[in-house]
């Protein structure tokens, strides 16, 4: 699906080649923390909605959208784990994003 | 903002070639502290995400159409916040590209007024809520 990026070489000398993508990394887990967090929230509110088929939908599609990021950042911290890791794709970075917009529209959909 | 210039930025979203087509990669680290930088903002949006699912959850002293309205708001805030992300992403790494300073966002400030308000207006539905009982 995605093209092997061309192959580039940084014109810094590597140093401290563990901090940085370490660091990437660690943000990464941080934001899928984040987002389970939210997921586990939102089907709180669909239990809450017991009965109501729109909350069951929405809480379903909120643990799809869950899934699909920690499928999308698992990709990432993968790929950053390497002592001079490639630039993110920027479908990466739609991808995330994506989730999260998909997560605050279910639970429009729960709320309304 | 110096961008209307330039060619929309939504168009790179889906067109990942004709970013990396321009100027040069940078050093991998200035492209790593802007991927952090972008997961903080999208921690932002889960942020609002989250308020505004408390919102509808814990608001129950309030209508249900300012409950309701409150949570909208703040979930579309968490959506706008990860659209914005994307955007400021792409416009960093584009201006690292070029060698150019990184663009001026008045988003912070706007989020931070936003968050100012809501507060404030949430605070006076619930105090207004209670006394209206």
């Amino acid at each position: 699906m995605t093209v092997p990026p061309p192959p580039t070489e940084p014109d810094a000398p590597v140093r401290d080649p563990g901090a940085q993508p370490e660091r990437t990394r660690l943000a990464w887990r941080r934001t899928t923390l984040s987002f389970a967090i939210v997921a586990v929230l939102a089907v709180r509110l669909a239990l809450h909605q017991e009965g109501s088929a729109a909350a069951a939908v929405g809480a379903a599609l909120g643990l799809l959208a869950l899934v699909a990021f920690l499928a999308v950042a698992q990709r990432r911290i993968r790929a950053v784990d390497r002592p001079a890791p490639e630039v993110q794709d920027v479908r990466v970075a739609v991808g995330a994003a994506a989730c999260v917009a998909a997560l605050a529209l279910f639970g429009a959909v729960m709320v309304l | 903002m110096a961008d209307q210039q330039r060619p929309s930025t939504f168009r790179l979203w889906f067109a990942p070639e004709r970013l990396r087509s321009e100027g040069s990669t940078p050093d991998y680290r200035f492209s790593l502290a802007n991927e952090r930088t972008f997961l903080a903002w999208i921690r932002t949006a889960l942020a609002l995400v989250a308020g505004g699912l408390a919102a509808d959850q814990f608001l129950t002293d309030l209508d249900r159409p300012i409950r309701t309205a409150i949570a909208v708001l703040l979930l579309a805030g968490g959506a706008l916040c990860a659209v914005r992300a994307v955007n400021h992403w792409i416009r960093c790494e584009r201006a690292m590209r070029r060698g150019e300073d990184l663009p001026p966002s008045r988003f912070p400030a706007t989020l931070a007024v936003a968050t100012v308000v809501a507060a404030v207006l949430i605070l006076g539905a619930v105090v207004l809520g209670g006394a209206g009982r």
